[in-house]
């Protein structure tokens, strides 16, 4: 049997149970692999779960910045759950590497001739040197690190200074999971064969990037963009985005004189009343956002419609997840884009964002306020589980000090005496959005009254087919103006005159590259665009037509993204090609070239182009 | 800023300490049916606000769907408005609230728009504490909707179309003080006397207010059988204690005799007067009020007047801790930590 041999190019896989301590010392691990400058890209697979089930945490190292999941099986399987042991097993790649507790014996019946294994008594290790019942579990966890670092030939040192951060302020316990990392590293080294064939080795790639998730991201940039309210209410995946906001505005937001908060949330009774309260601060001349999923995402509609017609401006966050219904809580897709899109009955329309990285979560998060008060409309920021609740390695986040917040069209008491006629709906100039004012501005000017019927220019109460139509019309010129405000697509071209194109959106981001070389391996050079906003603007449209065939990547099973974009562009569907993912983890690229080679019309070519884009 | 407008107005009108005259508060023409309840409360309100000397643009008021929501625009012109959603006024006021600290806002909301479609909503913003003064214009029937039994119709009452009612009321200012809410009344639309000054307590009331207002609808729900028409509520209603209003710093001429009135003192100063009638209860006590109600309730007759009032509590911000400065006027200075810590945050992430 011949192991599989590599330097910084393979994934790890921790098998756990939930409510052990795992987390923490999986975490670890990436972080030490992070420090040493190679790429790395852990993801948390859990379950909807408290304590007792299995999890699993999948590491990719790929120093060629492959940071999508990797189809396919682990080269090492670190099985520390009895539970899980036998698919754990299974599942190691041919030539891989078991790790596990030998204190327990093995079923023979899971031995296999094709990997190797590595047992360590861990169990009786923590029985000998540890008294309470709870330490021998969490050092279990900090033990197999340890063992991996010599496994794999991670920097010891990089392992002590993780722990030392980790542990600031709370020194006494630095010691004690040093000492377990060294119990986990002497026994490594004493009994296998260190390093292993797939091992690990310190490069500079990873550069000025951070290794952050995205709720961190998108709740930070909540802080950044000026959200002083907030209504929530708890659902996975989305609520560290909140949980993050509130840590970061008690860190940054406490008035020094007064001690005072600079911030309201409000953890609401439900999913309307979050939105509500989103709604009726953003009326009220705060920045306000609610963050949610699918559940809330059906929950939030009729006050979706509200905010569209009433021109409301407010941010909601949605970190989707596999639907419908409950779905799978805990995993991941894109499946919310077309209920989003059209959010709320009637002819409403509503603006989305996506986000593919935790740095754009940040840009997004914050410029969303801007444009919410630009828009005057709600603007949805569509990020995923996969991106929202694991690291990711992310390029820095960046804030221009030099930038200022764009209220939008809002006239103050003294502009309001300067206007000779004051309409709330009046598109004074041409562009479809008109000017609002906070109530309690003036005393008798720029009044008016805010509501979900129709209404004149006035915002009178009107039930006249040919004013409904007007607004409506101007509603419909607003989107158009608004497409000048959205972030635009990203293009990859691959710099051949291609005369096929891939079209993709958040996540599916990640595991382009890649995509690319494993087609470009076969003879095909295609141009890619990333899709950052909702509704398209011209270069969408420009780079349909500039192309014969294009592939639409979605995650979710009805090709959401391509149907939007076939009904809004009025697209020939023959020309878009669906590729769709939806079982719940994230899209490999393994998947999508192979689709891609399976039905490209355009025929290989042999050469060697490189690509530009970023 | 000031106040003053400087339309004409016919010198007999009177004016408040603003300078400005009934007449500056009153709404658009209603559309309301002619002599709906609704429309008399929307009058005491404006007169209530008018002898309150509150500029109006400092009010918000908010409502959901209804004959009762609807009437926001029949009152307070030179507030802005917001009607929402049919029965999600709670959760948009709360909002605005959060957003800016320094307004008032009133909430106007029917039986429908409150006890069913929002009674979760209603619930949360009484425990919230939002400061707010909250009014059902209670008919016991959807109005605009065209005559449905409301969930604060009484059993066996019978809507006009002679459909029994089948199912226990609730009754709106039980659960209001049963969820803590820190001013609690109920008032009757044809007795604008008793409305006018429990309207002024409980704007002046910082804190959550409620008021329970019987209101009928003359179209669907004013017929012989029904225990919500105007003459049903005449010939039932008790009122328990009767509350006068005395403003800050106003001069105190009526004395009344030992043991004849009780003042219950406001934040802002001002006074909720009350006189002894033969139903005494405690308003100051949750538990004294509750008895009071549920006791008029078995007799058949429906309690009016204050029925609670605890100045002494803390409002949503206060629990929060919010900054005295309205949010909505923080800038880029006061919210956004800009670059220097960004990279510091960044740090950590490496
Ligand atoms: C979500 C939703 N469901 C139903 C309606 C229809 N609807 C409008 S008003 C109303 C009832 C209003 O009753 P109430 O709040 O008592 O007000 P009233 O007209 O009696 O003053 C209903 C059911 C609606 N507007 N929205
Ligand atoms: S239907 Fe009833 S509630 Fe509605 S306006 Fe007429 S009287 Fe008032
Ligand atoms: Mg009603």
């Amino acid at each position: 049997m011949a192991s599989i041999k590599s330097v910084n190019e393979c994934v790890i896989r921790f098998a756990n149970t939930n409510g052990t301590g795992s987390a923490s010392a999986n975490s670890m691990f990436a972080k030490a692999i992070f420090r040493m400058g190679i790429p790395v890209s852990p993801a948390n697979i859990f379950p909807s779960n408290i304590q007792g089930m299995s999890t699993w945490y999948d590491v990719r190292v790929s120093a060629k910045d492959y940071m999508a999941r990797r189809e396919g099986s682990p080269d090492i399987v670190v099985a520390m759950n009895a539970q899980s042991m036998a698919d754990d097993v299974r599942n190691v790649r041919p030539g891989g590497f078991l790790f596990y507790d030998s204190s327990r014996q093995i079923d023979p019946a899971l031995m296999r001739q094709d990997i190797t294994f590595l047992g360590m008594p861990i169990s009786e290790i923590c029985l000998r040197e540890y008294q309470a019942p709870n330490l021998r579990q969490l050092f279990k966890n900090v033990i197999y690190v340890g063992a991996l670092a010599a496994l794999l030939d991670i920097d010891f040192s990089v392992l002590k200074g993780l722990v030392a951060d980790q542990f600031k302020g709370k020194e006494k316990l630095v010691a004690p999971n040093v000492h377990a990392l060294e119990l986990g590293y002497q026994y490594a080294t004493t009994h296998f064969s260190c390093p292993l064939s797939i091992r690990l080795e310190a490069t500079d790639k990873v550069g000025s990037r951070i290794l952050i998730d995205g709720n961190t991201a998108t709740g930070l940039g909540a802080v950044y963009g000026g959200a002083t309210v907030v209504g929530w209410y708890p659902i996975t995946p989305s609520t560290s985005v909140v949980e993050n906001f509130e840590k970061y505005c008690k860190r940054l937001r406490i008035d020094p004189a007064s001690g005072k908060n600079n911030f309201a949330i409000m953890q609401a009774e439900d999913e309307l009343s979050a939105i509500g309260i989103a709604i009726g601060a953003g009326w009220n001349g705060a920045r306000s956002f609610t963050a949610t999923s699918g559940p809330g995402i059906s929950l939030m509609s009729e006050f979706l419609g509200l905010a569209y017609f009433a021109e409301v401006p407010m941010v909601l966050v949605n970190v989707q997840r596999a639907g419908p219904s409950t779905g799978m809580p805990t995993r991941t897709q894109q499946s919310d884009v077309m209920t989003c899109a059209y959010a709320s009955h009637g002819d409403t329309k509503q603006v989305l964002l996506f986000p593919s990285s935790p740095a754009e979560c940040f840009n997004m998060s914050a410029q969303a306020f801007d444009l919410a008060e630009q828009l005057q409309t709600p603007i949805i920021l569509m990020s995923d589980l996969d991106l929202g609740m694991n690291d990711q390695l992310s390029d820095a986040l960046t804030w221009d000090d030099k930038q200022s917040y764009d209220r939008g069209k809002v006239l103050n008491e003294q502009q309001l005496d300067e206007v000779e006629q004051f309409g709330r709906y009046l598109d004074v100039d041409g562009d479809g959005i008109c000017y609002r004012t906070y109530p309690g501005t003036h005393p008798d000017k720029g009044i008016f009254f805010t509501r979900g019927t129709s209404r004149d220019e006035f915002a009178i109460y009107t039930e006249k087919g040919d004013e409904y139509v007007k607004n409506m019309q101007r509603l419909e010129r607003k989107f158009e103006t608004a497409v000048n405000y959205l972030p635009q697509p990203i293009l990859h071209p691959a710099n051949s005159g291609s005369r096929t194109g891939v079209i993709y959106y958040g996540m599916s981001d990640v595991a382009i590259t890649e995509t690319f070389d494993l087609l470009a391996e076969q003879g095909h050079y295609i141009d890619g665009m990333c899709i950052k906003s909702f509704p398209f603007g011209q270069p969408v449209q420009d780079f349909i037509d500039a192309h014969d065939q294009v592939f639409v990547i979605d995650q979710n099973r009805e090709g959401q993204m391509r149907k939007l974009l076939i009904m809004e562009l009025e697209q020939n569907p023959a020309k878009l090609v669906k590729v769709t993912h939806y079982d719940g983890m994230p899209i490999t690229a393994t998947f999508i070239s192979q689709f891609i080679l399976q039905n490209i019309i355009a025929t290989p070519v042999k050469r060697n182009t490189k690509r530009t884009g970023s | 800023m000031s106040f003053l407008k400087s339309k004409f107005h016919h010198p007999r009108l009177a004016r408040n300490e603003l300078g400005l005259t009934h007449r500056d508060y009153e709404g658009s023409l209603s559309t309301l049916c002619a002599g709906c309840g609704h429309d008399a409360v929307g009058a005491a309100l404006v007169q209530a606000v008018f002898e309150l000397s509150i500029p109006a643009h400092k009010i918000a008021k908010l409502s959901g769907i209804g004959c009762s929501s609807k009437a926001p625009t029949y009152f307070l012109n030179q507030s802005h408005g917001f009607n929402t959603v049919h029965g999600r006024m709670p959760s948009v006021a709360t909002g605005a609230g959060m957003a800016n600290r320094s307004l008032k806002y009133i909430g106007m909301s029917g039986d429908g728009d409150t006890a069913s479609i929002g009674l979760g909503q209603f619930a949360h913003v009484v425990r919230r504490r939002l400061d707010m003064t909250y009014i059902v214009a209670n008919n016991g029937v959807y109005g605009l909707t065209k005559g449905q039994m409301a969930a604060t119709a009484e059993r066996g009452s019978t809507t006009k179309k002679g459909n029994k009612v089948l199912w226990p009321d609730i009754d709106l200012a039980t659960m209001a003080l049963e969820l803590g809410a820190t001013f609690v009344a109920r008032s009757f639309s044809g007795d604008k006397e008793q409305m006018v000054p429990l309207l002024k307590a409980a704007i002046c009331h910082e804190g959550f207010a409620f008021i329970d207002i019987i209101s009928p609808c003359v179209t669907f729900n004013n017929h012989a059988t029904s225990t919500r028409s105007y003459d049903y509520v005449r010939e039932h209603v008790q009122e328990g204690l009767i509350a006068d209003f005395v403003p800050v710093a106003s001069d105190i001429t009526t004395s009344y005799g030992e043991g004849e009135s009780n003042d219950i003192c406001l934040h802002d100063g001002s006074i909720i007067r009350l006189h002894k009638g033969s139903n005494g209860f405690d308003a100051r006590d949750r538990q004294s009020s509750l008895g009071a109600i549920h006791k008029h309730r078995e007799n058949g007759e429906i309690l009016t007047g204050l029925l609670y009032c605890d100045p002494t509590y803390r409002d949503m911000h206060d629990i929060l801790n919010t900054t005295e400065t309205p949010l909505n006027s923080l800038n880029e200075k006061e919210l956004c930590p800009g670059a220097h810590t960004l990279n510091g945050i960044n740090n950590g992430f490496r």
